[in-house]
């Protein structure tokens, strides 16, 4: 194996990192556009960051090593996630050591260390959040999957730059069993990246919260970790979402010119998507926690529905 | 007779002698903990040696035992089948031997008879030996009855609570309504091969209607054994109550001893098989999976808990042999190898997590006597190795990577993503539905274990016991780490792993996994490089590489320090013990959301000058929708049958009589 692809890599995974804060600076300002408000500067996020890591840490009283420790697995295993996800070039090394189902698993291994942090503390609150976060993420996993598994069966492989490929190699085709998936892992991102209908992450001090009660207890540079990991996941989504339904454009070689048009590329379609985010998040309103399951349902029959219509309609053809 | 066999025979003597030897202890109590349990241990060890040897040597040993009827003497036979499933006892059983001693110092000042508590596990293990080494009929049922007995004097223990009792029985009623359908099952073979051997049934040509009996017996009489849906709710009734290092042989092994009959007797003598089981194994296997988890997530006793967990993972594995069996049958033998290879991996993985899972509660009953989660918390703090532990066994079993559950399950979804070969457009169908019944059962198994490790180890002490919790005794913490170091192994390395259980499915299928491990033990690849490829040992770096990267980078120039202050809580009163979410406020919204599968009583009853009380009660549909109604049919079948008893004697002989006739009428 050559450098190329590894630099390839590295490069890609420290633009996860570092563009993901942009994402979020950039549907709070269309949000705050849409609101009739000017809004915080783009970049913001990336300001509060920093505010936070230099800030003192505190920690209760009655917290455990696994509280300090939380912060660090959570970002890592997330950061890793999205290393996975071909973000301006397609075949890296990364996507061959972790495969889609992998990718699933580093989140929940995230997702469970996020949970049990919030317990830690021994407060009501926390014990809420990570009661809500793990009934929300029980429903929307399997519908991740299910999407996912629709892309992976008709590519032959759960490798996502070969699914990716396979989707360049074919060109326009217009398939039910995609608009079927998309449609479900798009309500999946929804759900998973705490964004409205099913989260609202503008929130603090209402008993309505589920990513936000888990956080609490955070400061300083532990909170800075949580709060990066969580801007990497909606940028892992963006990019699930716009490389696999939409990949053209991204970087088919390691040559400095293909990967400057795939960056050039993927930061269009995420613009896209996150206006997108913005005005859903602006015209619909926040479920209560219990309609959040038809949510959710709603996203793994779609997510079934196209993975059925693929073993049926589509296989052997 | 081949080496393997020699360490398997001497791991049964010892087993043996660890039963005898325990007999001592009825003058001295010490003697179970300082020679039986050291005996119970090495003949684990020596188990897991002539396991191994026989996985990777791939040789078949055979013997002839000085045993059994004059026209059919006992046969023993060592295949890779059977290795496996002997290494898999003997690591539990090594395990339970290190951590016994601690744990049954315990009850040295109790009354309980500590001779019956270690000659019945020395003749359980020997049973569970037995089993899998058996290679005729006779010998199988022998030992299988011998491990149920046995078993059943084990649960029934600590037998002056009632409800102990109960459970002891219904365990021994359902064990035998098993056994006996698996004797009808062999009898349907022994007819055809005609005789008892395995090689006489192997070599039978049984008519298709009839292999479907002889497999629907054996489904009903392993599957029943080994918990599966909807035949479970008496095993998590009878798990819990054995002492601890039991309960972990029980749900760690005994059920792997009923999943490697349902192998040997599907897979290998019944060498003809078709779809139709598999679609059968795979929904029973799914509603297990689910079933056991979302029961499992209405408990609040820790070892009942654990107990609903293992008819959840033994649910996977009847996925994995649903899979391999549609596989098969449908002429696909590499992926059946696969599913196969899927199915035995999450065999070893649920041996050693749900074992080091009941030896952590064990350890948490040993110092706080303590089952209930509503009375723990802050037990991290008070046991710290215990703590880590346990973690790790709640990572493994949520199957998440880069432990061992997660590899399992990577397989099995692997497995059911290979459908697509299938031809018939309905089994096209029915294996990824299949697949979301798994990934559900696996994001709500990580809920259930947020649930048990936040409630048990993280947070502060519901009760006064719980927070003055020591840490336990060195052997005990030994053998979880053991475990706990083993579930790492197997998920970083599962490429040295499925190379010797890929002895099992070439054996019995006639094929391996080629792929699986030709880009080398860095990469697991198990179709093909293009199809799939995981490498467990480069996520295990990468995670440690960006954590230290992440640390070392925070270290620089910001303030280190870290101040200690009250929990924040949004402001409100400094939280107390009491106002933390208690195991069942965490499951409330499942429950409400998977409503329609339980029965679930509740009520509020307001008092006067108290406050009101809470009534919430979870059972198990299972009892209402089949355990009851069987019972109540057999009951009024009894007073029927009970007119007949008059008390006359004349009456008595009129009957004999009649029945006499009867039955050479029919004969003639």
């Amino acid at each position: 194996m050559t450098a190329a692809p590894w630099g390839a890599a590295l490069l890609q995974a420290l633009l996860y990192a570092a563009l993901a804060p942009l994402l979020v600076g950039w549907v709070c300002k269309v949000k705050a556009l849409l609101q009739n408000r000017r809004g915080a500067p783009v970049l913001q996020p990336y300001r509060d960051l920093y505010k936070l890591l230099v800030k003192e840490a505190r920690v209760a009283h009655t917290a455990s090593p696994l509280f300090r420790a939380a912060p660090y697995i959570v970002f890592v295993a997330t950061w890793l996630a999205a290393a996975t996800v071909p973000l301006v070039a397609v075949d890296l090394p990364t996507a061959a050591i972790a495969d889609i189902i992998a990718l699933v698993g580093l989140l929940a291994l995230a997702r469970f260390f996020l949970a049990l942090a919030a317990m830690d503390v021994g407060t009501a609150f926390g014990g809420m959040g990570a009661s809500r976060e793990m009934l929300i993420s029980a429903l929307a996993e399997p519908a991740m999957l299910m999407a996912v598994f629709t892309l992976a069966m008709t590519a032959h492989s759960t490798n996502l730059a070969s699914v990716i490929d396979h989707q360049l190699a074919g060109g326009i085709v217009l398939r039910p069993s995609f608009l079927f998936a998309l449609g479900g892992l798009v309500l999946v991102a929804v759900a998973e990246t705490g964004r409205i209908p099913v989260d609202n992450p503008a929130t603090h001090l209402e008993l309505t919260m589920i990513h936000e009660a888990m956080l609490l207890e955070y400061s300083g540079r532990h909170l800075a970790l949580m709060e990066w990991a969580a801007q990497i996941k909606l940028l892992l989504y963006g990019a699930l979402i716009s490389n696999i339904f939409f990949p053209w454009g991204i970087g088919r070689s390691f040559a400095p010119a293909g990967l400057a048009l795939g960056l050039a590329a993927v930061m269009l379609k995420l613009l896209m998507l996150g206006a997108a985010l913005a005005v859903a998040e602006t015209v619909l309103a926040k479920m209560r926690l219990f309609r959040a399951p038809a949510f959710l349902n709603l996203a793994l029959l779609l997510a079934l529905l196209g993975l059925l219509s693929h073993v049926i309609l589509e296989v052997g053809t | 007779m081949n080496a393997a066999l020699i360490l398997a025979a001497l791991a049964v003597a010892l087993a043996l002698a660890s039963a005898a030897s325990s007999l001592l202890a009825v003058r001295r109590r010490r003697a179970l903990r300082l020679l039986a349990l050291p005996l119970f241990g090495l003949a684990g060890l020596a188990a897991l040696a002539a396991g191994l040897a026989a996985l990777l040597t791939g040789e078949v040993g055979t013997a002839t035992l000085p045993l059994g009827l004059p026209w059919l003497p006992s046969r023993v036979r060592l295949d890779a089948l059977a290795g496996f499933f002997l290494a898999v006892i003997g690591v539990v059983s090594l395990a339970v031997g290190l951590y016994g001693p601690a744990y049954v110092r315990g009850f040295e000042r109790a009354r309980e008879s500590l001779a019956a508590l270690g000659g019945f596990s020395g003749l359980f293990l020997t049973g569970m030996l037995l089993v899998v080494l058996a290679d005729d009929a006779f010998l199988f049922m022998v030992a299988w009855e011998v491990m149920s007995l046995s078993s059943y004097f084990l649960v029934a223990f600590q037998h002056e609570h009632a409800a102990n009792r109960r459970a002891a029985f219904l365990y021994l009623l359902m064990a035998h309504i098993g056994g006996l359908a698996i004797l009808l099952g062999y009898g349907v073979l022994a007819s055809f091969g005609g005789g008892f051997g395995f090689d006489a049934m192997r070599a039978a040509s049984c008519p298709p209607e009839w292999a479907s009996v002889a497999f629907a017996l054996a489904f009903l009489g392993f599957g029943m054994k080994a918990g599966l849906a909807p035949l479970h709710a008496w095993l998590p009734e009878a798990h819990p109550v054995a002492p601890s290092h039991i309960s972990a042989l029980m749900s760690g092994v005994m059920l792997k001893v009923a999943v490697y009959g349902f192998v040997r007797f599907v897979l290998d003598l019944l060498h003809q098989v078709h779809w139709q089981w598999g679609v059968a194994v795979l929904v029973i296997g799914c509603l297990s999976a689910l079933l056991g988890v979302l029961y499992a997530l209405m408990q609040h006793d820790l070892k009942r808990l654990l107990a609903y967990h293992s008819v959840e993972n033994i649910g996977i594995i009847f996925i994995g042999l649903g899979l391999a069996l549609l596989f098969v049958a449908t002429g696909h033998a590499l992926l059946g190898a696969l599913a196969l290879v899927a199915a035995l991996y999450h065999t070893i993985n649920h041996a050693l997590f749900k074992g080091l899972l009941f030896l952590g509660a064990g350890a948490i009953l040993h110092s706080t006597h303590e089952r209930d989660l509503e009375q723990m918390g802050g037990l991290l703090r008070r046991m710290p190795w215990t703590g880590l532990f346990f973690l790790v066994g709640c990572i493994s079993i949520s199957a998440l990577p880069p432990f061992n559950g997660f590899v399992s399950e990577w397989l099995t979804f692997q497995a059911a993503l290979q459908a697509w070969q299938l031809e018939s457009g309905v089994l096209r169908t029915l294996v990824p539905i299949a697949s979301a019944v798994l990934a559900l059962t696996g994001a709500l198994a990580a809920a259930c274990f947020v649930k048990v490790y936040g409630v048990a180890f993280l947070g502060q002490a519901r009760s006064r016991h719980v927070r003055r919790a020591r840490p336990v005794p060195l052997g005990m913490r030994a053998a979880q780490g053991l475990l706990a170091a083993l579930c790492l192994v197997l998920g970083v390395l599962p490429t040295w792993v499925i190379g010797a259980i890929n002895a099992v499915p070439r054996q019995l299928l006639g094929a391996g996994l080629p792929h699986a491990t030709a880009h080398g033990w860095l990469w697991l690849t198990p179709v093909s490089a293009q199809t799939a490829s995981y490498s467990a040992p480069l996520v295990v770096v990468l995670l440690a590489a960006m954590a230290g990267l992440s640390v070392w980078g925070l270290r620089r120039g910001a303030v280190r320090r870290i101040r200690r202050c009250d929990a924040w809580d949004c402001g409100f009163a400094p939280p107390s013990p009491r106002m933390q979410y208690t195991a069942t406020a965490f499951s409330q919204p499942i429950r409400r959301v998977f409503a329609l599968l339980f029965h679930i009583e509740e009520s509020v009853s307001p008092r006067q000058n108290a406050p009101a009380r809470y009534h919430l009660r979870v059972t198990d549909r299972a009892w209402g929708l089949l355990y009851t109604p069987v019972a109540r049919l057999v009951e009024s079948a009894a007073r029927r049958v009970v007119r007949l008893q008059s008390g006359s004697l004349r009456v008595y002989l009129g009957w004999t009589l009649a029945t006499l006739l009867v039955l050479l009428w029919t004969v003639s």
